[in-house]
């Protein structure tokens, strides 16, 4: 992202950007007169996207609010983010960084550099779009550590049943009120939560990824930075 | 048909299934395994459904058989080494499901392929439309007992299949789009080839149509069943030909700005009112001949140039997080991703359009036959690669 991309609380309304997009604005806007202090950020990319991060407390209220008085009947998905950096690092060789010379953090999530903010280890992610005006909304939710459950929105979306089974099972996210909270994908006797940052890829600890190699700098070049002319074969 | 009888059938249809569920027979429940080898399903699944006689009262969908753990691996991959994995998830139609994850990288890293990439990138997500839906064409029948049309689709399947291979060298993992462009440009010969398939296309299509779509049994078999009103298709997040069945006029080539240029050609979005099993199958149909034409008018227009951006050689994708979805042969299908300026991904969720298509299935089949199950499961088309991801 360009340092032109707003991140603040308020960078909606701010003309930090040439074009500011009307409608999506309008439908940020839509969302914070219904839910009020509930929002807690917002962030409109013109003519892309926009994500709003609401307080988990009021996330089965944001998605009536949203199917209601926004539009945004089609639902599209729902997951989850776990923002801790992996323990493992990528796994990719004895501890060899595959990016040599660069920032030695890079791999590890900024607190800063989450769209629309938040600071929590687990984030809830969804997405629903209006099947008419064609614009959809990022929503996004903070769960503290301590307490990851959130309300189901099987009676808001009947489609979030899989996603919620999905997330509960590779997260461990608890959704409250879910008919049916089972394993949609994994054995019903397995242990642990697969997409969390702390579960290890037993078939990376075991043998190395040797794709490694491909990513060697070529004979002749200093660093692998460099630009390769379009023209060029390769 | 004209509209009013189609509204009277709906209602008849919709009546009957009421009265279906209402009657109380007395009889003891079964439990019928469907699955998870079932040649209606494109990969396993397991379907468990409670009859009361020759009636659903209940289906739960099993999967889990081909869970891969795409999403977990990509974080253990560099950028250009997810095209790879992500070829696998729509296997039918693979060089589709690379399109939108490049499409994500390109925006977070704010660089553009050159309009002949785009254009040539056009060129194979339709030619993987027609590879993937012609085969749901053929498999429609034998689903439904008519052995033919299986075999006319194979044959000319193939034809696409060979062009694919010719550009890509793969016939079903092409792995072809990169960040920044594509590997390589047309082979010489393959425009004049493509245009003879395309007339091939139209043929098998026509073939298709006037042996099932106005055949007396499969009308009987698909008019009325399983029918999918567009308010629920929406909550379900149908998307693709199962939505634009339902009636929902929204297809996301022509309605979500996208760098590819589906934009540029005349064409048309088709959608049925009934949302029932013939609509789906029907708006297919019109979606591959469509594709057919739009082949061709990309052929015409194909502009000359690179087909490579200026991209580092070692990719390394700025920090931030974009969300990019396209109608893929299956419906939409999207990737949001997130990176932290490293090599390769620190999160990718895959949105698979059948993940979404067959939830609706405990739904939609409560109340039916069994004989009708078959029809409704092979009609909502899926790819269990696609589903398990």
């Amino acid at each position: 992202m360009s340092s032109a991309d707003p991140t603040g609380p308020d960078a909606d309304t701010e003309a930090a950007l040439p074009e500011p997009d009307v409608d999506r604005d309008a439908l940020v806007l839509a969302l914070r007169d219904e839910l009020g202090a509930a929002v807690l950020e917002s962030v409109v990319r013109p003519g892309v996207d926009a994500w709003v991060r609401v307080d988990p407390a009021a996330w089965v209220q944001a998605g009536e609010a949203c199917r209601d008085r926004l539009g945004l009947r089609y639902f599209c998905f729902l997951s989850a983010i776990d923002w801790m950096p992996s323990p493992f690092g990528r796994s990719e060789g004895d501890g060899v960084a595959v990016s040599a010379g660069g920032p030695s953090s890079a791999g590890e999530p900024a607190a800063d550099q989450r769209v629309a903010g938040g600071g929590t280890r687990f984030q809830l992610l969804a997405r629903l779009v209006s099947p008419t005006t064609h614009l959809g909304l990022t929503l996004k939710a903070d769960l503290p550590d301590e307490d990851l459950r959130v309300d189901s929105w099987t009676e808001v979306f009947a489609g979030a049943d899989w996603h919620e089974r999905e997330t509960w099972e590779m997260f461990g996210i608890d959704f409250t009120g879910h008919p049916h909270l089972v394993h949609i994908y994994l054995p019903g006797e397995f242990e642990g939560y697969p997409l969390r940052k702390d579960f290890p890829l037993v078939a990376r600890m075991v043998k190395p990824w040797p794709g490694i190699v491909d990513v060697e700098a070529m004979p002749g070049e200093a660093s692998g930075d460099e630009t390769v002319d379009a023209a060029e074969p390769t | 048909m004209s509209t009013t009888e189609r509204e009277q059938r709906a209602y008849i249809a919709g009546v009957a299934a009421d009265a279906r569920i209402n009657v109380e027979l007395e009889t003891e429940g079964m439990t019928l395994n469907i699955g998870p080898q079932h040649p209606a399903t494109h990969g396993t699944l397991r379907i468990v459904v409670r009859l009361d006689g020759e009636q659903v009262l209940e289906a739960e969908p099993v999967m889990g058989y081909m869970h891969r753990g795409y999403e977990k691996l990509t974080e253990v991959r560099s950028f250009p080494q997810v095209t790879t994995l992500i070829n696998r998830i729509d296997w039918l139609g693979s060089f589709a499901n690379e399109v939108p994850f490049i499409l994500a990288a390109e925006q977070l890293m704010e660089i553009e392929a050159p309009p002949r990439a785009q254009w040539i990138r056009t060129i194979l997500f339709e030619l993987s439309r027609l590879a993937n839906i012609s085969l749901f064409l053929g498999d429609l029948g034998v689903q439904l007992g008519a052995i033919t049309p299986v075999f006319f689709a194979f044959r000319d399947r193939e034809h696409v299949l060979n062009l694919i291979e010719s550009v890509t060298g793969g016939r079903f993992h092409p792995n072809f789009d990169r960040i920044g462009g594509l590997k390589d440009d047309l082979p010489r010969g393959f425009i004049d080839e493509t245009r003879a398939v395309m007339v091939k296309m139209r043929q098998f299509c026509d073939e298709i149509e006037t042996l099932l779509f106005g055949n007396e049994i499969f009308e009987a078999r698909t008019r009325g069943i399983g029918v999918i009103p567009p308010e629920v298709a929406l909550s379900f997040g149908l998307s693709g030909a199962n939505l634009r069945a339902s009636g929902v006029d929204w297809d996301l080539r022509r309605d979500s700005p996208s760098p590819l240029v589906w934009n540029e050609l005349d064409w048309k979005v088709w959608t049925h009112p009934d949302g029932d099993c013939f609509a789906r199958c029907w708006v297919r149909l019109q979606e591959t001949r469509e594709a057919t034409y739009m082949v061709e008018q990309l052929l015409d227009g194909l502009p000359s140039g690179p087909i490579m951006a200026k991209v580092p050689r070692i990719v390394k994708v700025p920090a931030g997080e974009a969300w990019v979805s396209t109608e893929n042969p299956l419906g939409e299908m999207g990737y949001y991703v997130i990176s932290t300026g490293d090599t390769g991904p620190f999160r990718v969720k895959i949105r698979s359009a059948s993940f979404n298509n067959i939830s609706v299935l405990p739904w939609v089949l409560k109340g039916v036959y069994v004989a009708d199950v078959i029809t409704i499961i092979s009609s909502l088309y899926f790819i269990l690669g696609d589903v398990d991801r």
